[in-house]
């Protein structure tokens, strides 16, 4: 039989101001099992941190139930309180009476029985409780970083100087991310080249860092500590290590008709690319969509004119496989398709541009060579409008509910450029809201009106037309004037909102990391864990978490790398002992257990027992790797025979939790 | 507030669905209004008027406006500014005590400035 304590904690009003705590205790004391039964203001606090020590040393407990807010807040602290009076911590358990009742109901009375009856389950849970013991898992010192934008630059750096090897897996053939295809940046207008392309050379070289371009991430499998992870790495046809990056291939080959994506389509690359001057590794790939030599098998130009002999048509994908201690997601965002907004006519003119294709006509390596015209003749625009909040704080079903953050900032920066270059532009901004909390934001903005002449208008765009001359009939509204423009513009920029990259959603899926309804990867907790998922092991960098400029992003992968380190520095991590196991006598080997485990923690074996007539029959058994399993409980649930029961949360304990519920 | 009506807002609110407050102010609606210069009162006026309670004067003046719902069809938070119009024009044939109109009766109700569909949109709303 069981001694337990009750302890029922006020939360100040939180809990006290809707139930009646001291009824609460009055009714667990005669709970079976229950010997002692107190309440108090702030159990989490040192005094009621000590009346729990108190009461176990001098009522020689054996469990311990705490009603009080969701163990996900304080089931850790309460855990620790009971080890330090030298109880099993798993003989506690936390009736959570805040979250799941006071906060949620109004009615005293009724409010103060449901409370009564969580506390009774938790007690009924107690009684059946049994001390456990957390075993170790050894620590892989190397961390995966997913995405070789700045944040996952930054990120590795971090890793790698504090000592432990990292790797970069980046889809694209060069890392530089949507930073590499920056004109300037804002505040400071410094030329985004100039202070990303150090870094992407520092990460290169870094002997604790590898970098696998032109990658994608398989297959994960693990968990914290202990990642295995798949890596497929992708044919780009020429061999990484021999190519010298000097660009021969790239000015023969003869198919030159292949959209540039690093200028989003606005001018054209040959077949065999070289991403950018920049790129790190310096390497080119081969596009076999648009290839000759892979789709027919005639040309082979580029292997002629290459001295280095690095070509190599025959390469397939490869697949490497690596063990990590710590993964960072840092997959980054693109902004959204604009094919729902037909009033912008995006689609109907080349001289209707999204802000990132902008960035890149005023970019010296951009498709004008940072020269500013217009797509559609080549001429010097006049008069150029620019449109916030395409798609952001939209919940039509065409765009995005929230705000994209970075759309102010750069507008006032392209805007400014702009009249900075050429003033002879007229440059119209229109705005729901100019948004720019942050250091030097809103000065930076206020220049761009009141230094460089930018018309700021209220209001926003209800149409832009192309007309037979060639300009775009802008129709808007200034709703401070309270009346409806008419501007023929040469020029519309869209501010267009940002999502997370499409690879994100399926990345989450295999790190089993959760992802909100925008697709961004969730926190641990909003405030006090901004850098790390709830699943253990996995971190969060940049604009995958949700939108956010240059600094901001710097900072966090600055942060998720020190998690990381935290991590690695360990030599081993604590497990989790409750964790499933099989009845050997029960199992009858139908291997669904196996089937629905996500952390393929189950396996099989052929077992010999004793038969009741003294022969020896050999059969086929469930057998669960403590180490692996993750105590999630979907086997429990699949057994078909109840062979599968997972410590602390047996089949027996949540029957008794249920039945204490009805009773 | 003078000239409000809380009543007819109620009513205005209730028949058309409309939920003013999640409008942000953007104008998109009034930057995409084809109508724009022939009113008075324009499609983000609606809306703000009948959040403070000013129907009476919108019920004076909402005939230029052609229903083409452009504003409905573009606005991000979907709020739809033409539905408010629609039921203030409701709640002026109810005041004259015509809860439907008859085709023969649209002769005599013609203004030579009213716009062909406007008029096209009133009787299909109002003819049952």
């Amino acid at each position: 039989m069981q001694k337990i304590g009750v302890f029922v904690c006020h939360c100040g009003t939180n809990i006290a101001g809707t139930v009646d705590v001291r009824a609460v205790a009055e009714a667990l004391k005669n709970e079976p099992g229950v010997a002692f039964s107190t309440d108090y203001q702030y159990m989490c606090s040192e005094a009621g941190q000590n009346i729990i020590k108190n009461a176990i040393r001098d009522n020689h407990l054996t469990g311990a139930v705490i009603c009080s807010c969701s163990p996900r807040m304080h089931e850790a602290t309460f855990r620790k309180t009971a080890v330090s009076a030298g109880l099993n911590p798993y003989m506690l358990e936390i009736a959570n009476i805040r979250e799941q009742c006071s906060w949620i109901h109004k009615d005293t009375a009724a409010a103060t029985e449901k409370a009564i009856i969580l506390g009774k389950a938790a007690v009924a849970k107690v009684n059946l409780n049994s001390p456990l013991t957390a075993g170790e898992s050894p620590v892989s010192k190397r961390a995966l970083v997913i995405g070789g934008g700045i944040a996952g630059i930054q990120t590795a750096l971090d890793i790698a100087e504090a000592g432990f090897k990292v790797d970069i897996v980046e889809k694209s053939p060069t890392i530089g991310g949507k930073m590499a295809q920056l004109d300037k940046t804002f505040p400071t207008l410094d030329c985004a080249a100039c202070i990303l392309t150090p870094k992407m050379v520092e990460a290169a070289q870094h002997e604790n860092i590898t970098i696998y371009s032109y990658s994608e991430v398989a297959e994960v499998k693990g968990f914290v500590g202990n990642f295995s992870v798949k890596i497929k790495r992708k044919a780009r046809y020429v061999k990484e290590d021999v190519c010298t990056g000097c660009g021969a291939c790239t000015e023969k080959c003869p198919q030159k008709k292949v959209p540039n994506e690093f200028n989003l389509g606005m001018n054209k690359r040959s077949a065999i690319y070289i991403p950018f001057a920049q790129a790190v590794p310096k390497v080119a790939a081969i596009d076999p969509d648009y290839c000759t030599m892979l789709k027919t098998g005639k040309c082979g130009i580029c292997s002629k004119v290459c001295t280095a002999k690095a070509i190599d048509y025959t390469q397939q994908d490869e697949y490497i496989e690596e063990k990590y201690g710590a993964i960072v997601a840092a997959t980054g965002y693109n902004p959204i398709s604009l094919e729902k907004f037909d009033e912008f006519a995006y689609s109907q003119s080349p001289d209707v541009v999204t802000s990132l294709e902008y960035e890149r006509l005023m970019n010296a390596a951009g498709p004008t060579n940072g020269t500013l015209l217009r797509p559609s003749d080549g001429t010097h625009p006049h008069t150029i409008v620019f449109v916030q909040c395409v798609g952001s704080r939209d919940i039509s079903g065409c765009g995005k509910p929230y705000c994209s953050k970075i759309c102010c900032m750069y507008t006032a920066k392209h805007a400014m450029l702009t009249r900075e270059k050429y003033p002879d532009t007229e440059v119209y901004v229109f705005y729901i809201d100019v948004r720019t909390p942050g250091k030097n934001f809103d000065e930076f903005y206020r220049r761009a009106v009141e230094d460089y002449d930018v018309h700021y208008i209220k209001g926003m765009v209800g149409k832009v037309a192309p007309s037979a001359d060639g300009k775009l009939m802008v129709q808007a509204s200034d709703l401070i004037a309270d009346e409806q423009l008419h501007i023929a513009a040469d020029m519309v920029v869209l501010a267009a909102a940002i999502e997370p990259d499409k690879s994100a959603r399926p990345l989450a899926t295999m790190l089993t990391a959760s992802m909100d309804t925008n697709d961004f990867f969730t926190e641990a907790h909003p405030k006090l864990r901004p850098v790390e998922s709830p699943t253990a092991g996995i971190f969060l960098s940049g604009t995958c978490q949700g939108p956010k400029d240059i600094p901001e992003t710097v900072s966090q992968a600055g942060a998720a790398a020190v998690k990381v380190i935290g991590l690695l520095a360990k030599d081993k991590l604590t497990c989790n002992p409750c964790v499933a196991h099989s009845d050997e006598l029960l199992c009858n080997g139908c291997s669904s257990c196996e089937k629905v485990c996500p952390y393929g923690a189950i396996s099989y074996s052929d077992k010999e027992f004793k038969m009741p007539d003294r022969t020896i029959a050999i059969r086929r058994t469930a057998s669960v790797n403590a180490a692996v399993c993750q105590g999630c409980g979907a086997c429990t649930v699949a057994c078909p025979s109840g062979a599968m029961d997972l410590n602390g949360f047996s089949n027996r304990q949540i029957m008794a939790e249920v039945d204490a519920i009805c009773r | 507030m003078s000239g409000t009506n809380s009543d007819l807002t109620e009513q205005v609110l209730r028949t058309s669905g409309v939920n003013v407050r999640k409008c942000m102010r953007c104008g998109k609606c009034s930057g995409t209004c084809p109508s724009y210069g022939e009113m008075e009162y324009h499609p983000h006026q609606f809306v703000y008027m009948v959040e403070k309670g000013e129907i009476d004067a919108l019920m004076k003046s909402s005939y230029r406006c052609l229903s083409c719902m452009a504003c409905v069809e573009r606005c991000p938070r979907g709020v739809e500014p033409l539905k408010l119009i629609e039921a203030v024009r409701l709640m002026v044939v109810r005041q004259q005590g015509q809860n439907h109109l008859k085709a023969d009766q649209i002769p005599g109700l013609l203004d030579e400035e009213l716009p062909q569909q406007a008029i096209v949109s009133a009787f299909r709303k109002y003819s049952k």
